[in-house]
């Protein structure tokens, strides 16, 4: 079924009972030519792309929970492209084109807003190293432009300019930066790969995979064997334990990470605004909730929730940045499981295990990536050779130390990017 | 309407207030809500999607449709909600969410094209054409969505945080948290009684219920104020527990009344941090409404609500009052209307086999199946097997059964259990830590029962804590069972509403489970449900009943969402209180701080520090002027430059010389007594973590120096080195940062005015470069280090910190008669890039000993922190990013720190990206601009030129590469 | 969150810094090869249960940690002075 305003006009007319599924639950076969483990954003986004750009379409995603129950319905939804580094520039570059025609790719509207963020700096030092990104930005062919703080007071005059703590000297702005509707990405990439024939299988967790003389034959699942000619993992927020079944010792370890809504408000902040010094960003949704984060509750935990020193440095942050939202109550907060890295990016490569492919590392940057990471991992099993954009993710970065992708430049203590 | 002699308002003080611009009077004692009601006012309120009228329909926090905006300006607060704004004289509310007003709203269109706006339409349409999201569709729907606005101004209101310790922490002052709060602290536990309500008493201040012959409003008020009475209890109400966090630890929101609020220099309210070592959850049961066709309309209440206002306010909401219900608490409403006067229209008990002695019509095995009215209910349809009828009324009592609150107990990842019995989810035992649910939130709902409950509970957790408890003395109370007939939707046409506020139907529901949004969570985010302000309290069981309904399955294989903090809404304020200005980050002041101040130094943040940019002198009109003066100044003279914010760090022990010799890349172990060696610390990973120096004072007696920027994190650092890899070395390390003093002295008089200040002189031949030692200045104790950061022949002093303002003053008027003075951070940059030295612009963590020229630093005769990995081969490719100055050569002669660097002729993208420059300045001394970054393979294309670009700033140039040292290579001027 | 400090006492999570496995404390030889630096500085166990991490006392006594917790549910188990974990030679 297509969707369109026409579609929407004609079932309101005639009571609404011709929408189907949006997509197939599927019962396990016994054998596919693909099983990607994690029914994730990045695993339902691998699953479409090797089925409409590849023809692969003998394949079986498997959930243990619900479709998109993991970091893709847990996050503040920032979509941008303002990594400086090669690896990231071009991987993120790619994944923000790839945003910019994703409705209609789909047909589903994942409300793709590209409002503009703003990154603030505080410093001269701080523009110069935000200048450095915003100048790596255009080199890449993306958007950046450089921001005094007159030019930034216009455009969002609710800062408090006058008495903060860590004066605001201007920012970075990438208008092609913005927001879209998290869920929505998945249920769209979920419907697109259904509709292409791959069976989606929610509720089947996987407790084994089965390797024979260095090379996969399949999985074991809480339904029961299926074989497989290829098997990708995908399965952010559980990468360690997934990795494990098949021997292998990853370099990742699980935080928490909060994220906070409000109750819903008339609008009010426009751009997605990130200060750096408070380790704070927020948007408005298109509902009316504020919805801000900031860093790492700093310990590792798969317990999916945070705690209160670390809700209330982010409110702290919000109250110095922009005093006005004082009065917004804070209605949810949840926390998500990322995958930390050493140096902060991911890894999207093949592994010892011939025909096992390995997809993880997001920290907290997964969200934006993932019309990139299913393009360039589907590349990857399709093809059997790294997509351009994707190519320096490679899992031996480390122990060779070429092509450290250390944004931050905080060292290869997995929590502090 | 008022009822004459109900309730517990104190009608003595009337109060004036203003809704929607029309005045009206309630009394002390009464909400917004009760005011409202009492004064006639029905609709308060347009729902969120197809801005339907609204009303009250609860009497507590979880109001779903009065949510209102009171005061204006930067006071203004948006989605308050009506039931529990405390009434105060000239309180000004008015009603969100419509336009241009209440009775009016053009989005009521909405209503009309419901058909249209299912759930999930947004997803399937709005996609054609692409630019028309940012540009229509969106900013079309962001102003028709969210409810209240903020005013736009800072917020002034100003909240405090608090830490709260006690033995048990007891949540929900009613019957049960009374019990509980008493029995424990009897034993003699440490008691906080926390209730978000303004009395204690919970659901006894709605009811008629009595205790022990006492009517139960004032047996709970006797029972507080004994409570409060005793020294181990803290009763803390308008506090509402917000979350649930781990070890004990709980979040709680307490709310000043304005009349306190508003006193000088008193906050609004406070959020606590209560760490308890048990908790009883007490927090009772929310009552549930029923879905049925327009089930929405102002008037429509729960029934427990309509029993709350007539007993607690002497208010009824409604003149002809149907009830209608599954469970006893239906008649229970009809009863005390029917005492207090009111006429009740029917009684309408769904279940077949219900009888009633009450003297009111009475319809069992009938349902509500329809309501009229427009802005507030004129009459109801009934339907039964005898057929339809219709009644008129002007309030609609509804109760569809009661949900124990669970939701704290659910804060820590534990999923409540289903009860077919009570049809309700109750709290898992052990879902948290210490916590023991008791009362209504864990299903008895006779007041009795929950007596009983909470006084076991109480003892249970005394004993637990090793108090010594006797027998229970529990009163006497009502101890009627609990019976319901499961009724979650009335079948018929129309939309029944599910969630009120996110105008979510049955029919919505039912359409998420039919595109497949068969799980409990995709159905939420599909629909919305329980997504908004009130988060499902009133509409999740039964959302989740109509969808096991509709995909075959029982509720408890439903399942439900995640219960996530906080209970209720808090401010931002609240939680970030303190954050907002100068408050958000401590304020470190140098000693020289006033001195600076009073020279008219503007200030700039390092860190946390505050250190001058420069000091302006008369005459001169920009920043470059007063730099390249200083600049000058230092090179000609001697600057006087405070450097306190450098870290330092005593190292002391038999084992310094070890220990340093593994955290530094060089050794230390063979730096003679009295002399200093720049250092070079690594991360373990191999990449430079900072720069400084080691001064040996003596055999067994260190000083380090790390930048301002990583004194922190090389203090940890060697701390875990110590503690963690080498705690067989027998060494002590202190921070001395704020310890000391300490200041540069720099330039070709330096010697000359640290000898005018010195007890005992020094000379070149017993002081010479890198010398450091004691000295005295006054009879003062100071450390004198002979260390350069600018190139010249320079010293550092430092004294014990108490002496640091004299010290500086005095040198800076020392300066200035020798024609030198006090230089800022501007003019040490510019010094420091003359001489290619290095600062976290360069160190910024991605940067090896390789890449800055320094891998022979890293000593082959020994082991050392990330030497290992600095050995790895990516760290030591050739064509790596290494550390060159920069020369503009081409017609614009400027550089910019930010810049990227191409050979000349390659188009300027990431494939042909060469580096990138991370320091540059006007440089006086050598009369040009200079700059310092990072260029591929750079140490071997010195004399080679490059193109600078700078998209962001337009700036498109060539330069030369030059060797990082710029002034003075051979070192001739610090040793001089 | 509560944590408790050999030294101190149990305390408020805020005093406290938190820096990774304690497979931090078995480091390797100068020569033990970049397979044995690898696992040492980048990989992890990172196990869904009960793990054993490093807490720095930083607004306490200045105690480098060794926490015995469970990730799942925050549980904390134990906690011992990463210098007595170092010198008993055992972190496991």
């Amino acid at each position: 079924m297509r969707f369109s305003g026409w579609r929407v006009l004609k079932e309101g007319l005639t009571g609404n009972k011709g929408w189907q599924a949006h997509w197939r639950d599927a019962t396990p076969k016994s054998e596919y030519d693909v099983v990607i483990i994690g029914g994730g954003g990045h695993g339902l986004a691998t699953a479409y792309y090797l089925a409409k750009k590849h023809g692969i379409t003998n394949v079986a995603v498997l959930e243990k929970g619900y479709l998109g129950g993991g970091n893709v319905g847990r996050n503040t939804t920032i979509v941008r492209a303002n990594y400086f580094l090669p690896g990231n520039s071009e991987f993120y570059s790619h994944s923000l084109k790839l945003w910019e025609g994703l409705e209609e790719d789909l047909n589903y509207n994942v409300m793709h807003s590209q409002r503009g963020q703003i990154v603030l700096f505080h410093s001269d030092g701080q523009r110069d190293a935000m200048a450095r990104r915003g100048n790596a930005m255009i080199n890449q062919g993306d958007d950046a432009e450089l921001l005094d703080r007159r030019a930034l007071r216009r455009m969002v005059p609710y800062l408090d300019y006058d008495n903060a703590r860590f004066p605001i000297h201007g920012g970075v702005l990438q208008r092609r930066a913005g927001t879209a509707r998290h869920d929505a990405v998945a249920w769209g990439y979920a419907r697109g790969a259904s509709e292409r024939g791959v069976d989606l299988i929610q509720n089947c967790e996987v407790t084994g995979i089965d390797i024979e003389g260095g090379v996969v034959k399949g999985v074991q699942t809480t339904r029961g064997a299926i074989r497989a000619r290829k098997v990708a993992m995908v399965a952010a927020g559980r990468s360690s334990q997934v990795a494990a079944m098949a021997g292998m010792r990853l370099p990742i370890e699980s935080h928490v990470l909060q994220a906070f809504v409000t109750e819903g408000l008339k609008p009010v902040i426009d751009h997605v605004i990130s200060f750096g010094m408070g380790h704070f960003y927020i948007s408005q949704s298109d509902k009316g909730g504020l919805v801000f984060g900031g860093d790492l509750d700093m310990y590792a935990s798969y317990a999916a929730r945070g705690s209160l020193p670390l809700v209330e440095h982010v409110m702290e942050a919000g109250m110095a940045l922009m005093p006005m939202i004082g009065k917004a109550r804070v209605l949810r907060s949840w926390g998500g499981i990322m995958d930390m890295s050493p140096d902060g990016s991911p890894v999207i490569d093949r592994t010892h295990v011939d025909g096992l492919y390995l997809n993880c590392g997001w920290c907290y940057g997964g969200f934006k990536a993932v019309p990139a990471s299913g393009d360039v991992t589907a590349h990857l099993i399709a093809t059997g050779t790294p997509h351009a954009a994707g190519a320096r993710f490679r899992l031996d970065r480390f122990r060779t130390g070429r092509g450290l992708m250390d944004e931050e430049g905080t060292g290869s203590q997995h929590n502090l990017h | 309407m008022r009822i004459e002699g109900k309730g517990l308002v104190e009608r003595r003080t009337p109060i004036g207030f203003t809704f929607d611009g029309a005045r009206y009077q309630g009394f002390e004692g009464d909400t917004l809500a009760s005011a409202l009601l009492a004064n006639g006012v029905r609709m308060v309120g347009r729902s969120f999607k197809y801005h339907r009228p609204r009303g009250v329909m609860t009497a507590g926090s979880e109001e779903p449709n009065a949510l209102v905006t009171v005061g204006f300006g930067a006071a203004q607060e948006p989605n308050l909600r009506a039931t529990t704004v405390e009434l105060r004289e000239g309180l000004w509310a008015r009603s969100q969410n419509r336009w241009p007003s209440l009775g009016f709203d053009l989005l009521a269109v909405n209503d009309l094209a419901a058909p249209f706006l299912g759930a999930g339409f947004y997803y399937k349409t709005f996609m054609w054409p692409r630019r028309f999201w940012e540009r229509v569709y969106e900013p079309l729907i962001r102003r028709a969505a969210g409810l209240g606005a903020l005013s736009g101004a800072p917020d002034e209101d100003r909240y405090e945080r608090a830490f709260a310790h006690c033995d048990l922490l007891v949540i929900g002052a009613g019957p049960t948290g009374i019990m509980a709060a008493l029995s424990a602290a009897k034993a003699g536990a440490d008691v906080i009684l926390a209730d978000e309500d303004t009395l204690p008493g919970g659901r006894l201040l709605a009811e008629t219920i009595e205790i022990d012959g006492v009517p139960g409003a004032i047996w709970a008020k006797e029972m507080a104020a004994e409570l409060a009475a005793m020294p181990n209890v803290r009763v803390m109400t308008r506090t509402a527990i917000t979350g649930a966090y781990d070890q004990g630890t709980y979040g709680a929101l307490e709310t000043r009344p304005h009349a306190v609020a508003r006193r000088p220099g008193a906050a609004c309210g406070t959020f606590w941090r209560i760490v308890a070592r048990r908790s009883v959850l007490a927090a009772g049961a929310l009552e549930r409404p029923i879905a049925f066709a327009n089930n929405d309309r102002p008037g429509v209440m729960m029934a427990g609500a309509v029993r709350a206002y007539v007993n607690r306010w002497g208010v009824t909401p409604g003149q002809s009052v149907v009830v209608f219900g599954n469970n006893d608490s239906a008649h229970r409403t009809a009863a005390d209307l029917d005492e207090a006067g009111v006429h009740v229209a029917a009684l309408v008990d769904s279940r077949h086999y219900a009888t009633c002695d009450l003297d009111v019509p009475f319809y069992s095995g009938t349902q509500v199946c329809d309501t009229q009215g427009r802005r507030a209910l004129e009459s109801v349809t009934l339907c039964s097997a005898k057929g339809e009828e219709r009644l008129r009324a002007d309030c609609l009592a509804v109760s569809g059964g009661w949900n124990p609150s669970v939701h704290l107990a659910c804060h820590m990842n534990a999923r409540p259990v289903w009860n077919a019995d009570l049809l309700a989810f109750l709290p898992p035992r052990d879902a948290l830590p210490g916590m023991v649910a008791a009362g209504a939130a864990a299903g008895d709902f006779s007041t009795h029962a929950c007596l009983r409950g909470g006084a076991q509970a109480g003892q249970e957790a005394a004993r637990a804590l090793g108090f010594k408890v006797g027998a229970p003395a529990v009163p006497m109370a009502e101890d009627a069972p609990y019976d319901i007939f499961p009724l979650w939707q009335v079948p018929g046409r129309g939309r029944a509403w599910l969630d009120f506020q996110n105008d979510v139907t049955v029919k919505d529901v039912e359409q998420a489970a039919a595109e497949n949004f068969r799980s409990v969570e995709h159905m939420k985010r599909y629909t919305t449900q329980g997504m908004a302000p009130d988060q499902g309290k009133n509409s999740n069981v039964a959302a989740l009943a109509v969808l096991a309904d509709a995909t075959g399955r029982g509720i408890p294989e439903t399942g439900t969402t995640t219960f996530r903090p906080p209970y209720v809404p808090v401010p931002i304020a609240a939680m970030g209180a303190g954050g907002s200005g100068r408050g958000f980050a401590p304020e470190r002041l140098a000693t020289s701080h006033a001195e600076t101040r009073q020279r008219g130094a503007p200030m700039i943040e390092a860190g946390l520090w505050h250190r001058p940019s420069y000091f302006p002198q008369s005459g001169e009109t920009n920043w470059r002027q007063s730099c390249d003066r200083e600049v000058n100044m230092v090179r000609r003279a001697v600057g006087v430059c405070d450097v306190t914010t450098l870290g330092k760090i005593d190292v002391q022990g038999p084992d310094a010389g070890a220990f340093l010799d593994f955290v530094y890349t060089n050794m230390m172990s063979t730096l003679a007594v009295g002399r200093v060696r720049y250092g070079l610390m690594l991360r373990e990973d191999g990449h430079v973590m900072d720069d400084g120096t080691c001064a040996r004072l003596g055999a067994r007696h260190y000083v380090l120096t790390t930048t301002t920027a990583a004194a922190g994190q090389v203090m940890r650092h060697l701390e875990f080195v110590h503690q963690a890899l080498r705690p067989d070395l027998d060494v002590r390390l202190a921070s001395v940062t704020e310890s000391w003093a300490q200041f540069a002295v720099a330039g070709p008089k330096s010697r000359e005015l640290v000898n005018g200040l010195l007890d005992k002189p020094i000379e070149d031949a017993s002081f010479p470069y890198m010398a450091c030692g004691t000295a005295s200045i006054g009879g003062i104790g100071a450390r004198l280090f002979r260390i350069s950061f600018s190139g010249e022949h320079a010293y550092e002093i430092a004294v014990p910190a108490r002496y640091g303002a004299a010290l500086f003053s005095e040198l800076v008027a020392r300066a200035e008669a020798m024609e030198g003075g006090a230089y800022g951070m501007e003019a040490l940059n510019v010094l420091r890039i003359e001489k290619g030295f290095i600062t976290h612009a360069e160190i910024h963590g991605r940067t090896t000993a390789f890449d800055i020229g320094m891998q022979r630093m890293i000593s082959p005769k020994k082991d050392c922190i990330g030497k290992a990995a600095a050995a790895r081969p990516g760290l030591l490719d050739e064509d790596r990013e290494q550390l060159v100055a920069l020369k503009p050569v081409g017609a614009v002669k400027e550089i910019l720190a930010g810049a990227h660097l191409f050979n000349a002729g390659d188009p300027a993208t990431s494939a042909d990206d060469q580096g990138y420059v991370t320091s540059a300045c006007y440089s006086p001394t050598l009369g040009h601009v200079i700059g310092l970054g990072f260029l591929k393979a750079g140490r071997a294309r010195i004399g080679e030129k490059v193109r600078m670009l700078d998209h962001l700033r337009g700036s498109d140039t060539l330069c030369e590469v030059l060797d990082p040292v710029q002034f003075d290579k051979d070192g001739g001027r610090l040793r001089g | 969150m509560r944590l408790p400090c050999p030294i101190c006492g149990e305390r408020d999570r805020r005093e406290f810094t938190y820096s990774g496995a304690a497979v931090a404390l078995e480091r390797p030889g100068a020569e033990a090869g970049s397979e044995a630096w690898d696992d040492y500085l980048h990989n992890r166990d990172n196990p869904a249960g009960v793990t054993r991490d490093l807490w720095y006392h930083e607004q306490g006594c200045a105690a480098w940690i060794v926490m015995t917790r469970n990730t799942a549910t925050h549980e904390v188990l134990g906690a011992a002075l990463a210098s007595e974990a170092r010198r008993a030679g055992s972190t496991s």
